[in-house]
C-alpha cells in the first residue's frame, strides 16, 4: 500500500523539476535576468502536489499510483507554456488549478462508493444535455467563434462541455453495463450485417441525436466528435460488436455531412481543414499559422519563451488562440518535435494508466466508466493535437490540463478523481484476492 | 470485456501515432517548404529579432546598421544606411517587407549569424541568442563618393574600381542612386520608375555596347595568340568594306601601315578591324571567355542580380560558332553588350600583368566578440594573357592618355593607362531618341605599379568618352591614390 503512494510522490520530483526549469527558462527570456520567483512558483506548485499525494495517501492508498504524477506533469507544463504567453493568465491558471484540486479532493470525498451514479443515471444524462444547451439560452450563453461554447452567469463563465462529458460518460457506463448483454444476445444478422435489436436501438439512436443535435446547435464539430467517439468506444467495449461501431461511424459521418452542407460555421470549419490556402490571411489563418509555427519548431524547438505570438510591434496575434485552441503549435515551436512527443506520449501514458484500471476493475460498471472516461479523455487529446496538425478540422477544443481554461482543468480534475476511485477499489480487490483475504 | 479494452488502447496508441507522425512531417519533413510559403511570415518576423550585423567601409565607416525598436516580444531590429544613397548599390537593403537585394541578399547568412547547419544547432542546444556577424568590405568611401558625384554632374551610368592584385571591390557607384532607407516607404514608387530605374545598379546590370574600350580585348588576342606582334603593322585605310558595308575610321582620316601603339592611340577602327578578322571569330570568342564575357561574374552579389556580357541575338548569348562579324565586335560593335563591372575586369586583367582576379566586395567576416572568422583570399579566376602581352598592352594604353584619345585621365606626377571608347547607341530606348552615345573610358593607375582598375561609363550623352568618362576615373583614382 505504501509502495504505491512512494511511487507516486518520486514521480512527482521531476514534475517540479520540469516547472521550475521551464520558469527560469522564460524569465531568464523575458526578464534577461534569473528570478527566484521561478523557484518560488515551483516550490508552490509542488506543495500544492504533496498536499494532494498526502490527501490520495490517507483517503485511496491503492490507487493508481502514476495517474497523478503524470497529470501534475501535463498541468506543469501548461503552466509554463502559459505563464510564458502572459503572466496574468498564468496566475488565473494556477488558482484554477489549485480550485481543480479541490473539487478532486470533493469528488473523493463525497463519490467514495460511486456505485450511487447508476441510482441517478437519467438525472445525470439530463443534468449532462441541458449543460450542452445552456450556451443556446438567451441572456447566459456566449457565442465563441461562431460555436456556442460557454455559458455567462455573472461573475463566472465556464465551458459546460467539460462538465458535460463527464454526465455523458457516467450514463452510457452504467446504461450499456445494464443493457449489454441484451444487445449482444438479441443482435441479428440483416443483410450480412449484425444490427443491435430494434427495442434498444431508441438509447441508442438518441446518443447519435446528441451529437447531431450538438453540430446544429452547438455548432460545435470538436466537441460533438469527442462525443460520439466515446460512445461508439464504449459500445464497442460493452459489445464487442464492431459492426456496431462501423454503423455508428457510418451514421456520425451521413449526419455530419448532411449538417456540414446546411450549417454554415460547421462547413467552414471543413473546407478550411481541406484548403487552408484560399483563404490564407483570414479564415485559414489559424490553422496556417499553428503549422508554420510547427514547421519553425523543426526537431529542438526554438527554446522556452522564444516563440513569436503577436506580431512584433502590434497587437495583431502571429498564432491565434495560444493559450487554448493552438497551444500544441506553440509546444511543437518552443521545444520542437522532440518536446511534442514528450507531450503526446504523456497522454498515451494516462490512457495507458486509466484503461490498465478498466481491465483491473472487477464490475461491469467500474470496468465500462474508467474505459469512458479515459477515451473520452484521450479522444479530447487527439480532437484539439488532430486539429493543430490538421488530421482533423480544427475545432475549439481544449488540450486537457495543458490549455488555459477553468472550466476544463476543474472539469478534468473531477475526472481524474473518479478514475482513482475506481483504481483504488480494482486495486485493493486485486490485492486481497492476490493474498487470499476478503475483499472489502 | 478485456480484450476489447485491450483493442481500444490499441486503436488509441495508432491514432496517438497518427498526429506524432503529422507533427513530424510538418515540423520536419515539410518545415523547408512551408518556410517558402507566401502567406508564412513568420520566418521573415523572425529574423528581423535577431541584430543583423554591420556593413562597414574598409576604413571602418559604418555603411549599414540595425536599429533596436520596443522592447520584449515586441523587440524588432530596424535597417538604417548612415550615408543614404551614398551605398545603395552595391550594398541593397533588408527589410522585412521588401526583402534583401544585393550584398544585403548575398551575404544574408553571415550578417544573421546562420553560418553552418552544425553551428547554429550547438549555439541552439546551449541556449545562445543567434547574433549576427559584421562584413567588413573593401569599398572606399572617399572614392565612392567621388564616383557618384561626378556620375550624377555627367549622367546616368556606373563606375566600377577593383584592386588589380586582389581583385577588391574599392569602388562601384551607380547613378541614379536610391537612398536605401526609403525603401520601405517608397518601394513601389522606386520599383516602378521605369525610366529611372533607381533599384537597378547599372554596374553589374547596366548593358551597353562597349564602343573602342573593347580595342583592348582585341589586342590582347592578337598579340597573346601571336597573330600580330609588338612591331607588325597593318595598313589601316580611311574605310574598308566588311561584309558589304563600309567600316570608317571615326575621323575620316587613312592612316597607312602603322603598329599597335598608334593604333591604340588613335583609336583606329580599319587597323582593329582588320586585326579582328586576322584572329578570326572562334579565337575572339576565345579570348572574350578568359575575359569573363559569357559567364556572370563570380562576384559576391546575386547572380539574378548580375548580368552577363557578350554577343547578343535577341537575349541569348552567341559564341564560338554562331555567324557573327567579328571585325565590328573588335571594334566594340555588332551585338556586343558589355557592364561596366566586365571592363574594369578588363583593365584590371591587363593591369595584373595578365592575370584576372576575380573581383570581391567583401574583405572579412568579424563575430560578435570582435574576431575575425573569415577572411577574403584573393584568388585568381583567369589568365587571359602571358605577362610579355600584358606589359605590352599596358605600354601602349599609356600613350592612350599621354597623347591619345585619353588625355583628360592624366593625373599629374602618375603614370596612367587607359582607353577610351563612344558607342553609338540609337537604339537605347532609356535615352528617349536624344543624345545617342555612350562614353566611356576604362583604365588603370599608377600604370608601373596599378592599385587600382577602373570602368566608368556614361549612357545618352552627346559628348565622347574621352571628355565625359576620362574625367571620371581621374578623380576617383586621385581619390584612391591619395588615399592610399
Amino acid at each position: 500500500m505504501t509502495s504505491a503512494r512512494n511511487r507516486e510522490l518520486a514521480g512527482l520530483v521531476p514534475v517540479a523539476l520540469l516547472l521550475t526549469a521551464g520558469f527560469t527558462a522564460v524569465f531568464a527570456q523575458e526578464e534577461a535576468r534569473l528570478d527566484d520567483l521561478s523557484l518560488i512558483y515551483g516550490a508552490y506548485f509542488l506543495a500544492v502536489c504533496v498536499a494532494t499525494h498526502v490527501y490520495l495517501r490517507l483517503r485511496l492508498p491503492d490507487a493508481d499510483p502514476y495517474l497523478f504524477p503524470l497529470v501534475a506533469l501535463l498541468t506543469a507544463f501548461g503552466l509554463v507554456m502559459i505563464y510564458r504567453i502572459d503572466a496574468d493568465l498564468a496566475r488565473d491558471q494556477a488558482n484554477w488549478f489549485v480550485v481543480g484540486l479541490v473539487l478532486f479532493a470533493l469528488t473523493i470525498h463525497f463519490l467514495r462508493d460511486y456505485d450511487v451514479l447508476e441510482r441517478y443515471r437519467y438525472t445525470i444524462a439530463a443534468t449532462g444535455l441541458l449543460l450542452l444547451l445552456a450556451p443556446r439560452v438567451p441572456g447566459i450563453g456566449e457565442q465563441v467563434n461562431g460555436a456556442y461554447l460557454g455559458v455567462n452567469l455573472g461573475p463566472l463563465s465556464f465551458q459546460p462541455a467539460e462538465f458535460s462529458k463527464i454526465c455523458i460518460v457516467v450514463f452510457l457506463a452504467s446504461y450499456l453495463r445494464e443493457n449489454r448483454e441484451v444487445l449482444i444476445v438479441g443482435a441479428r444478422r440483416i443483410l450480412g450485417v449484425t444490427l443491435p435489436p430494434l427495442k434498444h436501438l431508441g438509447p441508442l439512436l438518441v446518443v447519435w441525436g446528441a451529437a447531431m443535435f450538438m453540430l446544429v446547435f452547438i455548432r460545435d464539430l470538436g466537441s460533438s466528435l469527442m462525443f460520439f467517439a466515446a460512445f461508439l468506444a464504449l459500445l464497442y467495449v460493452a459489445t464487442g460488436r464492431f459492426s456496431f461501431v462501423a454503423i455508428g461511424m457510418a451514421m456520425f459521418l451521413a449526419g455530419a455531412w448532411f449538417f456540414a452542407s446546411t450549417v454554415p460555421h460547421v462547413n467552414d470549419r471543413i473546407e478550411i481543414w481541406l484548403d487552408p490556402y484560399s483563404d490564407p490571411a483570414v479564415s485559414g489563418y489559424q490553422v496556417l499559422q499553428s503549422i508554420f509555427a510547427q514547421a519553425d519548431g523543426g526537431l529542438f524547438g526554438k527554446g522556452f519563451g522564444q516563440s513569436l505570438i503577436t506580431i512584433p510591434g502590434t497587437d495583431n496575434a502571429l498564432l491565434p488562440a495560444a493559450q487554448t485552441d493552438t497551444i500544441y503549435a506553440l509546444i511543437v515551436n518552443e521545444v520542437g518535435l522532440f518536446g511534442a512527443c514528450g507531450v503526446v506520449l504523456t497522454y498515451l501514458l494516462v490512457t495507458a494508466r486509466g484503461l490498465k484500471i478498466a481491465l483491473l476493475a472487477d464490475d461491469g460498471f467500474s470496468k465500462l466508466l474508467a474505459t469512458g472516461l479515459t477515451a473520452v479523455f484521450a479522444i479530447q487529446a487527439f480532437v484539439i493535437i488532430g486539429g493543430v496538425t490538421r488530421v482533423i478540422p480544427l475545432t475549439g477544443v481544449t488540450l486537457p490540463f495543458i490549455s488555459y481554461g477553468g472550466s476544463s482543468i476543474v472539469a478534468n480534475f473531477v475526472l481524474l478523481a473518479l478514475l482513482l476511485l475506481i483504481s483504488d477499489r480494482a486495486r485493493r480487490q486485486a490485492r486481497g484476492a492476490a493474498s487470499g483475504w476478503e475483499a472489502t | 470485456m478485456n480484450r476489447q479494452i485491450v483493442k481500444l488502447f490499441g486503436l488509441l496508441v495508432v491514432l496517438f501515432a497518427v498526429l506524432v507522425g503529422f507533427t513530424s512531417y510538418w515540423s520536419v519533413f515539410e518545415a523547408e517548404a512551408l518556410k517558402e510559403k507566401n502567406a508564412n511570415k513568420r520566418p521573415l518576423l523572425e529574423q528581423q529579432r535577431i541584430e543583423r550585423g554591420r556593413i562597414l567601409a574598409d576604413d571602418g565607416t559604418v555603411v549599414a546598421r540595425s536599429v533596436a525598436k520596443g522592447k520584449g516580444d515586441d523587440l524588432r531590429y530596424v535597417r538604417r544606411y548612415p550615408d543614404g544613397p551614398l551605398y545603395g548599390h552595391p550594398i541593397g537593403y533588408s527589410f522585412v517587407r521588401e526583402g534583401d537585394s544585393q550584398f544585403e541578399q548575398f551575404h544574408n547568412d553571415e550578417l544573421i549569424g546562420e553560418e553552418s547547419e552544425l553551428g547554429s544547432l550547438i549555439d541552439e542546444l546551449r541556449g545562445h541568442e543567434q547574433r549576427g556577424n559584421d562584413v567588413v568590405t573593401n569599398l572606399h568611401p572617399e572614392a565612392q563618393r567621388v564616383a557618384l558625384s561626378a556620375l550624377e554632374s555627367a549622367g546616368f551610368g556606373a563606375v566600377v574600381g577593383i584592386e588589380p592584385a586582389s581583385g577588391r571591390v574599392r569602388v562601384m557607384a551607380s547613378n541614379p542612386p536610391y537612398d536605401p532607407n526609403l525603401v520601405p516607404t517608397r518601394y513601389s514608387q522606386l520599383a516602378t520608375d521605369e525610366f529611372a530605374t533607381p533599384l537597378l545598379n547599372r554596374a553589374t546590370q547596366g548593358r551597353w555596347p562597349p564602343g573602342s574600350t573593347f580595342k583592348v580585348v582585341t589586342a590582347a588576342a592578337g598579340l597573346d595568340s601571336g597573330t600580330i606582334s609588338a612591331g607588325s603593322t597593318i595598313d589601316a585605310p580611311a574605310t574598308i568594306d566588311v561584309q558589304g558595308l563600309p567600316l570608317a575610321n571615326s575621323d575620316g582620316q587613312g592612316y597607312g601601315a602603322i603598329g599597335l601603339e598608334t593604333a591604340l592611340t588613335g583609336s583606329v577602327n580599319t587597323w582593329f578591324a582588320q586585326l579582328g578578322e586576322q584572329v578570326g571569330s572562334e579565337t575572339m570568342f576565345d579570348y572574350m571567355a578568359d575575359f569573363g564575357f559569357g559567364s556572370t561574374p563570380a562576384i559576391d552579389l546575386p547572380d539574378d542580380q548580375v548580368e552577363r556580357s557578350g554577343v547578343f541575338e535577341e537575349n541569348e548569348l552567341l559564341g564560338r560558332g554562331d555567324p557573327v562579324d567579328v571585325a565590328r565586335i573588335a571594334i566594340g560593335q555588332e551585338r556586343l553588350l558589355v557592364t561596366p563591372l566586365q571592363m574594369a575586369m578588363v583593365a584590371a586583367a591587363v593591369a595584373n600583368r595578365g592575370s584576372l582576379m576575380k573581383p570581391q566586395i567583401w574583405s572579412r567576416v568579424v563575430d560578435p566578440d570582435g574576431r575575425v572568422t573569415r577572411r577574403l583570399d584573393p584568388s585568381q579566376y583567369s589568365r587571359p594573357m602571358d605577362e610579355e602581352t600584358a606589359e605590352a598592352l599596358a605600354t601602349e594604353m599609356e600613350g592612350v592618355v599621354d597623347f591619345g584619345t585619353g588625355t583628360n585621365a592624366a593625373i599629374p606626377g602618375v603614370r596612367v593607362a587607359g582607353k577610351t571608347g563612344t558607342a553609338e547607341t540609337p537604339f537605347n530606348r532609356s535615352c528617349g531618341g536624344g543624345d545617342l552615345n555612350q562614353a566611356w573610358f576604362i583604365g588603370f593607375a599608377p600604370a608601373d605599379d596599378p592599385e587600382i582598375a577602373i570602368a566608368a561609363t556614361v549612357e545618352c550623352t552627346s559628348s565622347f568618352g574621352g571628355e565625359l568618362a576620362a574625367p571620371i576615373f581621374r578623380e576617383v583614382a586621385e581619390a584612391i591614390l591619395s588615399g592610399g
